[in-house]
């Protein structure tokens, strides 16, 4: 008697090794896509939208490209999680993420061929992972009560997220930017104020960092071009004919003079609201809402820079950086809290003008401007950066610090081999197995620096057998280094977060036996 | 396909379209329907135990679901067999009603079938077996009664408690963490239990998830999480001591549901108007400062005028706050819920020891944790984990533990897990077999050896000799008479299940039972399919 179907038409079920195979396959190819983009030296991808704008993208930023692609393998998917995940909690280390698990995964499926259990596999890589993760704990470095340690070690850490990008040819100068802007946070990972504004034209090296605010708008016609010490009123109100709240309010009149009336007593109404506002006595007004051309002129008139249409994000900075409060009424002018700043200006950065506050009172905030030559170029730096900040910010959290250049993976490795010599029982094998896993990073990371990977890493692993070692890959002069003296580090928390999400991840794709995938959704078709 | 037949062998037609129906009869329906069922439990049968694998399951959408719950991988497995969906709605009972073993249900129904199947072969009646069944299954839940234990624990001391939860959670992918889960999920229970009545409302614990960190950041909080931030950027992050005033009314002038209209046809009128509204809000917020409140906590939304207003006063706010979330501020408070701002007073704010404002990794993801409450009889378990399915099955899997801990409180007994309840009750139905005379007699053995089914299975999973280490531990139970012994999935290196402290709760069990056996009469009873065939 045949079986009956029991999905529904197009759900398509695999079962057991087939079902494993699908996912080792796919995992791998994953991290085969984004491997080469993996160190100082990996390269580029070029990404173009199905879109219609068919724009494209140049990057070499893991999540960036795993975002992009389409994928329709399950266990893919899975990683391409992990990867964003480590970009929204980290920042940095998204490449790796999805390398080190697709390795796993790579030594996971040798050992189901060779008839182990799945099972016994999670079981030893949890172990190993357990082991690797103290081996970090031991060796990590914390210059917290040394300040000026800690910068240089910020320094360090930022040159070395930025070396893989494109900004390496300046790093020096974006690590500079970069660490700057951290330190003016003083401690919170909000990253919102930090402003990062794109101009094209000019090189990479005319970037700067500017420790007032930016704000991308024009000047009013006829009002102050320049103010000093001015008083801020940020504001979020509706500057054109205010509307009646009330529900169901309408305005019906029986004649033209009647109209003419209530025109003028809306026109007063306006007048009133500025007058309002003007009494706080301010110099300058910014509203996120559009201010329409009568207050503007009252405005004006009265000496006062306003300013209309700052979006969200620019108001709450701005309200942020001053020390203003966000105002919608405006009927008690003494308890209203104005921003200060000692002087607004308009500047040019190109062709552009922007309207530049300096000089303010809350030194948290600042603004990256960012110059390129093409919008491509100023896209892939605004993520280095953003990438190189959120190391930052969270390593300014968690002080402690790893050195790089495949020194991390090394030391793991070396403690987890430990650790299978001393496991009775099939485990050893996955333990070993993962320590093999760790030590393909450094071999990536030399093979796409064009080097002689099994070269590098023998020597890397004898030289790891001495104790007390900082020796590395130095991409640059093609052989084992001193990190330490190379300035390579790297943030703790980032090289943990690799390390405990890629063993998640491939373990859950291990205890996979069965993949049943439902028939998708139909569209309409809109071509 | 025909019904029926005149003298001249033309047929009759009796169901609309019959020509386009297919129709199933007699042994070949039954047989096709145990078929299906017995597909639907060999998918399941290898993730029991806590060497289960995983399912990965894709929806039409594409999203990703990997998990070893049974309830939840039927669930989402889109189904289209109809014998197939009565094992999803068994699973799902099984869900709604105890909340674990969803799994070994539908591999207990799987193994009834496939023994009612060989019955079938023999010749013996569907109904007889459906009997026969029957009768075993009263015999099953009795002896289940008999090795049960009582099972004694207080507020004090939840190890017990601890090891039931940590045997439900060992077979899923959390089990790294399972000690810390399982002690937060007993945490949970024991703070909204009421130990007097034995009830438990788990809508009071709340299990909210955000991706990032890793699982052993999963913590549990005595308050309330809500996936919100205050209404205005610049207002204060923490307070101590808050007294919140919980609103279902906006900050927004009032909505009359009559339908009205306020005509303006002079200056003066618009004028009075435009005071009334300022008015509004100023009342207002002036009501909730003047009752007391230092926070607002509103479902609805606020004006930017109000906002401003709330922000100038020195109240912090929070808006759109869901529904759910605020019946359980309010209880976790002691607040109530008040729907008009002329009714507030004093007595209706709810009290928390601290609210504050936590965000998280890079993206400006903030939540509002409220803590120290009044009442802190509603609690949140906020999980973080690596990605977004791990989160999913932690949710999962927390729901079992706590479902399970639930169980425990209500009814204080357990039976012993790893497959050493059902090789005792398969003993005793064998025995009690003998003793019924006709037809029934078969089916009651068959029962016997589908209980059988459970353990074999877990020792499949654990990649044991299956029949071996049955008989094994067949016979030992036999020998020592003692119904503690079991499959030894995690090569502990004893088998006895008391020693390895693997529990389940007696009621999970008796209803496994119970609600396998219904669902395979009913099956057994069918013997007509009659279903429009594909176009």
């Amino acid at each position: 008697m045949a079986v009956e179907r029991l999905l529904k038409d197009e759900a398509t079920e695999e079962k057991g090794d087939r079902a494993r195979m699908a996912s080792f396959v796919g995992a791998m190819a994953i991290a085969d896509v984004v491997k080469t983009t993996l160190g100082p030296k990996g390269m580029d991808k070029i990404l173009q939208s199905t879109g219609r704008g068919r724009t494209v993208t140049v990057t070499n930023d893991g999540a960036t490209i795993l975002k992009s692609l389409h994928i329709d393998n399950p266990a893919a998917k899975v990683l391409v999680d992990i990867s964003k995940v480590q970009d929204d909690e980290v920042g940095d280390g998204t490449t790796s993420v999805v390398v080190l698990a697709g390795e796993l995964l790579r030594e996971a499926e040798k050992m189901v061929n060779a008839k182990i259990h799945p099972m016994t596999i999670i079981a030893g890589y949890r172990m190993a992972a357990e082991c690797a993760r103290n081996a970090l704990l031991q060796k990590a470095m914390d210059n917290k009560q040394d300040p000026e340690k800690f910068t240089s070690d910020l320094m360090n850490i930022a040159m070395t997220t930025l070396s893989s990008k494109i900004l390496s040819q300046d790093k020096e100068h974006f690590a500079k930017l970069a660490v700057d802007a951290v330190v003016r946070l003083k401690g919170s990972t909000n990253l919102d104020s930090i402003q990062i504004i794109k101009k094209a034209g000019g090189s990479l090296k005319d970037s700067f960092l500017d420790e007032g605010f930016i704000l991308d708008k024009k000047i009013g016609i006829g009002q102050p071009k320049r103010i000093e010490n001015a008083k801020i009123l940020v504001a979020n109100t509706a500057m054109d004919t205010d509307k009646v709240k009330i529900y169901g309010a309408r305005v019906r009149v029986d004649s033209m003079a009647r109209v003419a009336e209530i025109e003028g007593a809306e026109k007063e109404k306006m007048r009133e609201k500025v007058q309002k506002i003007i009494a706080h006595g301010i110099n300058c007004f910014v509203n996120r809402q559009l201010i329409y051309n009568f207050p503007e002129e009252l405005f004006a008139d009265a000496g006062i820079l306003a300013i209309e249409h700052a979006d969200f994000d620019g108001i709450e900075r701005l309200a942020l950086v001053t020390g203003g409060e966000i105002a919608s009424t405006f009927d008690n002018p003494e308890s209203v809290k104005l921003g200060h700043c000692k002087l607004i200006e308009e500047i040019m950065i190109g062709e552009d003008k922007l309207i530049h506050f300096s000089g303010v009172a809350m030194g948290q905030a600042c603004t990256i401007v960012l110059r390129g030559a093409s919008s491509h170029v100023l896209d892939e730096a605004e993520r280095s950066l953003h990438d190189a900040l959120c190391v930052l910010s969270q390593t300014v959290n968690d002080s402690r610090v790893l050195l790089g250049g495949g020194w991390p993976e090394m030391v793991m490795a070396k403690e987890v081999d430990e650790l299978a010599r001393k496991t009775p029982g099939k485990k050893a094998h996955a333990i070993e197995a993962f320590s093999r896993a760790l030590q393909a990073i450094p071999t990536i990371i030399a093979d796409n620096a064009g080097l002689d990977s099994a070269e590098l890493i023998s020597q890397l692993r004898a030289e790891h057998h001495k104790e007390r070692t900082n020796a590395g890959i130095d991409v640059i002069t093609g052989g084992v280094g001193d990190m330490e003296k190379l300035g390579i580090s790297e943030s703790f928390k980032v090289k943990q977060a690799v390390l405990l999400s890629a063993t998640e991840a491939s373990e859950m794709i291990l205890r996979v036996d069965e993949i049943i995938t439902c028939a998708p959704r139909r569209r309409e078709d809109r071509m | 396909m025909a019904l029926a037949f005149d003298e001249y062998g033309r047929p009759f037609i009796i169901i609309k379209d019959q020509e386009q129906k297919s129709r199933l009869r007699g042994l070949e329906a039954q047989k096709a329907n145990i078929s299906a069922g017995k597909a639907v439990a060999r998918i399941l049968r290898t993730s029991l135990g806590p060497k289960g694998m995983d399912k990965m399951l894709q929806s039409p959408d594409g999203d990703v679901t990997i998990t070893n719950d049974g309830a939840t991988i039927l669930e989402q497995m889109d189904v289209d067999n109809q014998i197939a969906k009565l094992m999803v709605e068994l699973s799902r009972s099984q869900d709604y009603e105890i909340g674990d073993g969803t799994t070994g249900v539908v591999v207990m129904a799987g193994a009834l079938l496939e023994q009612a199947e060989k019955l079938l072969e023999r010749g013996i009646h569907p109904i007889r077996i459906a009997e026969g069944y029957e009768m075993a299954s009263r015999i099953a839940v009795e002896h289940l009664e008999h090795i049960s234990q009582k099972f004694e624990f207080s507020a004090n001391n939840i190890e017990p408690l601890m090891q039931t939860c940590m045997t439900t959670l060992s077979s899923k992918i959390v089990n790294r963490c399972k000690h810390m889960l399982a002690e937060i999920a007993i945490k949970a229970v024991l703070a909204v239990a009421d130990l007097e009545r034995k009830d438990v409302n788990l809508d009071l614990i709340k299990v909210e998830g955000k991706v990032g960190g890793k699982l052993e950041d999963t913590e549990l909080v005595y308050g309330i999480t809500v996936d919100k931030d205050m209404s205005h950027p610049q207002m204060p992050k923490r307070i101590e001591n808050a007294k919140i005033a919980i609103l279902t009314c906006p900050f927004e002038p009032p909505k009359p549901k009559t339908k009205h209209k306020v005509d303006i046809d002079t200056v003066e009128k618009f004028q009075t108007l435009r005071q009334q509204e300022q008015k509004y809000f100023d009342d207002m917020v002036q009501k909730c400062k003047d009752v007391g409140a230092t926070l607002v906590i509103c479902q609805w939304g606020f004006d930017d005028e109000a906002n401003h207003l709330l922000m100038h006063r020195n109240l912090p706010a929070v808006r759109w706050v869901g529904g759910v979330e605020l019946e359980l501020i309010a209880i976790a408070t002691g607040g109530r819920i008040v729907p008009r701002f002329q009714e507030l007073t004093p007595e209706k704010l709810g009290r928390a020891g601290l609210v504050r404002e936590k965000s998280f990794g890079t993206t400006k993801d903030r939540m509002l944790y409220i803590e120290q409450c009044a009442n802190s009889r509603a609690v949140t378990i906020f999980i973080r984990g690596g990605n977004k399915m791990v989160i999913e099955e932690t949710k999962r899997s927390l729901h079992d533990a706590l479902c399970v801990a639930r169980n425990l409180i209500r009814n204080n007994s357990i039976v012993y897990g790893g497959g050493s309840a059902e090789i005792s009750c398969s003993i005793a139905v064998e025995a009690a077999a003998d003793k019924y005379p006709g037809v029934e007699q078969y089916a009651i053995r068959s029962f016997a050896e589908a209980l059988d089914s459970i353990p074999m299975a877990l020792a499949e999973n654990s990649g044991l000799q299956p029949i071996d280490t049955l008989t094994a531990v067949k016979s030992q139970q036999v020998k020592e008479n003692n119904p503690y012994c079991g499959i030894d999935c995690n090569d502990v290196g004893t088998n006895n299940m008391q020693q390895q402290n693997v529990f389940e709760t007696l009621i999970g069990k008796q209803q496994q039972i119970l609600l396998a056996t219904q669902v395979v009469k009913m099956i057994l009873k069918i013997d007509d399919v009659i279903a429009p065939s594909d176009y």
